[in-house]
């Protein structure tokens, strides 16, 4: 994508400008369209998302407070977790009841809040495996190296170029397992862009990163969208999603209650209330008595609990 | 004492048929468990489904040989699917559950009376080895001075050794291509895999059909060195011996169950042998009070527990473990 510099903003970007800020806006080319997905574990209602679409070729965060369905919609969206209701497509293709190897295969790969490296493979290992339609990975071709041994070495020559741009190429031969906290988020990112997914889902990429390896993270989402693909991630992390969003979506208690640019978002009363918890005083959606209560003391609780330590 | 027979009793096992059969089923744990991490706590029930599946076809139903090694290298397959449809979705100690419970199913069933007449009750089959002694190309029994190998014992192992080398190879090819590389991540982590775009459950599938192949390669050997199938012999104590195996000479290396199997049986046999010495005769060497003959043949197991438990403590990864894989435990 070509960015427009008399604006600062890319192409794709600007596109979203005409977008009402309100709950689950139509965009004008999405990726990703959601109908009414729902979630409930026993008496909970973890999801229950109306409407979403996912603008194509931007980034966009998924914010709220924890507890939201942030996770869970990932999960859902990606086929890691069974909705009980809802429809949903990827490129026009729905996208509903896949099974979660379908849906990545299909271009639509996420990463892990708490990072999933294979510990015991190396870092480049770790890599190979992220890249699609292997001949090697079928049973009857594994034992003969001659049939696969051209497509191992571009598969490794994209690996290396990877791990190079994301600063890992020190670490190459090393177990996964040794890897610092910042520095498997890394790898978890590289490896998921061996797949080559239009859509990228990071589910908190900035959690346990220290400050420095911040910025160039941040550089690694951003050089994602100018490569042509769309980011979707989940942070808590307010200045990551102020510096690097295009378009934020807000969720509380399971729905979607705010969407719009980062600004305004930033400056939505019911955003600043899901965030510090003043739900009696603002209409943030139709929640129901009980589990406002809820909410409330489990807040609470959590207040009590940052006093007393 | 005579180190001279204590050496022949653990050179004969160590080396001999005894130590083929399970450095060959602990080959088939290795892809389950040491590769894939699948615990497999059944191989005897893939064992005895193929051995079965050879006894009865050549013995009950006069089909010829090379047919009944054929469907007996059929049945593992099948017992793996019929195990791991509901259960390879499932955490990994379902399949735990599943296979120890299926194990102990097939070894009834199969020494059952009411299924005598096709696969013989609690004696078993014999008389379907008949094909596979004629190939015997040996004419003279082998002496090496220390160790002697009977004519049949000596077919027995040469054939023995050569499927073990052949399984071997076949491990080494499969697991370092791309397909092992699956295989290794999803012992990792089954989740990443399937979020890189990998059919998670083929490959738990393949694996265990893989490994259970070698585990019936093992029963069908079993069962032709010694001419005789006998339910009996495919009790679960068959797969947790493989297991020592397995883990003394270190999970997910090729060679790991074949010199684990050595080991394992060179020490069942050898202290054996020196206990046997110890309490045997008219005035033993350990005193009666201390240990009877009947309980020797005993205390050579608690002796190679201590070992065993020694060997976690002090190697954990087996003696071809790689020590920097023990050491992360980091997920």
């Amino acid at each position: 994508m070509a960015a427009d510099t008399t604006t600062g903003l890319s192409a794709a970007a600007a596109a979203l400008q005409g977008v009402p800020n309100e709950p689950g806006a139509a965009k004008p080319d999405p990726i990703l369209k959601g109908t009414n997905i729902k979630r409930t574990f026993g008496g909970l209602t973890a999801v229950d998302v109306e409407r979403v679409e996912i603008q194509r070729g931007v980034i966009t965060a998924l914010i709220g407070p924890n507890g939201a369905g942030k996770t869970t919609l990932f999960n859902l969206l990606t086929g890691f977790d069974q909705p009980d209701s809802g429809e949903w497509s990827f490129n026009d293709r729905s996208l509903a009841k896949t099974p979660a190897f379908k849906v990545a295969r299909a271009g639509m790969v996420r990463t892990f809040q708490l990072t999933k490296v294979l510990a015991k493979l190396t870092v480049i290992e770790n890599m190979r495996l992220g890249a699609t339609g292997q001949i090697g990975e079928k049973f009857w071709a594994g034992p003969f190296k001659a049939l696969w041994k051209a497509q191992e070495d571009d598969i490794t020559v994209r690996a290396d170029d990877l791990l190079v741009r994301f600063k890992l190429d020190a670490k190459r031969e090393d177990f996964a397992g040794s890897l610092s906290g910042g520095q498997r988020k890394l790898l978890e990112m590289a490896r998921a862009l061996m797949v080559d997914p239009e859509l990228i889902m990071l589910d908190e990429p900035m959690a346990g990163v220290n400050p420095a390896l911040k910025q160039s993270l941040l550089g690694h989402v951003k050089s994602l969208r100018d490569e042509g693909r769309t980011v979707l991630f989940v942070e808590h992390d307010m200045d990551m999603v102020r510096d690097i969003s295009d378009w934020v979506i807000v969720m509380a208690q399971g729905e979607i209650v705010a969407e719009g640019t980062p600004e305004a978002v930033m400056a939505n009363p019911a955003v600043i209330d899901a965030y510090l918890g003043a739900h009696h005083d603002t209409d943030l959606s139709e929640l129901n008595e009980d589990q406002l209560e809820v909410a409330a003391e489990a807040e609470l609780d959590a207040e009590a609990e940052e006093a007393g330590s | 004492m005579d180190f001279g027979q204590v050496l022949d009793a653990a050179l004969s096992a160590g080396l001999g048929t005894q130590a083929i059969v399970f450095a060959l089923a602990a080959i088939g744990l290795n892809v389950h468990f040491g590769y894939t991490g699948l615990l497999n706590f059944g191989q005897s029930g893939f064992m005895a489904v193929a051995a079965f599946g050879l006894a009865a076809s050549v013995t009950t139903f006069d089909l010829p040989f090379v047919l009944g090694i054929l469907i007996a290298l059929a049945m593992p397959v099948l017992l793996a699917i019929v195990l791991g449809v509901p259960t390879l979705r499932l955490r990994a100690d379902y399949l735990a559950i599943a296979t120890i419970a299926a194990s102990e199913v097939i070894r009834l069933v199969l020494g059952a009376v009411e299924f005598k007449d096709t696969f013989g009750g609690s004696n078993g089959l014999t008389n379907f080895a008949g094909a596979y002694q004629k190939l015997n190309p040996y004419n003279e029994r082998l002496d090496l001075g220390i160790v002697s190998f009977t004519r049949n014992d000596l077919w027995s192992i040469t054939v023995g050794w050569t499927l073990v080398a052949l399984s071997c190879l076949v491990v080494w090819a499969l697991m370092r291509s791309p397909w092992g590389r699956v295989l290794r991540s999803i012992r990792e982590d089954e989740d990443a895999v399937r979020s890189l775009g990998k059919n998670v459950f083929s490959y738990k599938m393949q694996a265990l059909m893989l490994g259970g192949v070698f585990g019936g390669i093992a029963g069908i050997f079993h069962i032709l060195k010694q001419a005789s199938a006998v339910p009996t012999d495919f009790n679960t104590t068959f797969t947790f011996y493989a297991y020592a195996a397995l883990l003394i000479g270190g999970a997910a290396r090729v060679l790991g169950p074949v010199i684990g199997s050595i080991i394992f049986w060179f020490l069942v046999a050898g202290l054996g042998s020196i206990f046997d010495q110890l309490t045997k005769g008219a005035d033993p060497f350990m005193p009666e009070w201390l240990m009877t003959d009947t309980q020797a043949s005993l205390v050579r197991f608690i002796v190679l527990g201590l070992g065993l438990m020694l060997l976690m403590i002090f190697r954990p990864q087996g003696i071809f473990g790689d020590r920097r894989e023990i050491a992360i435990d980091g997920r």
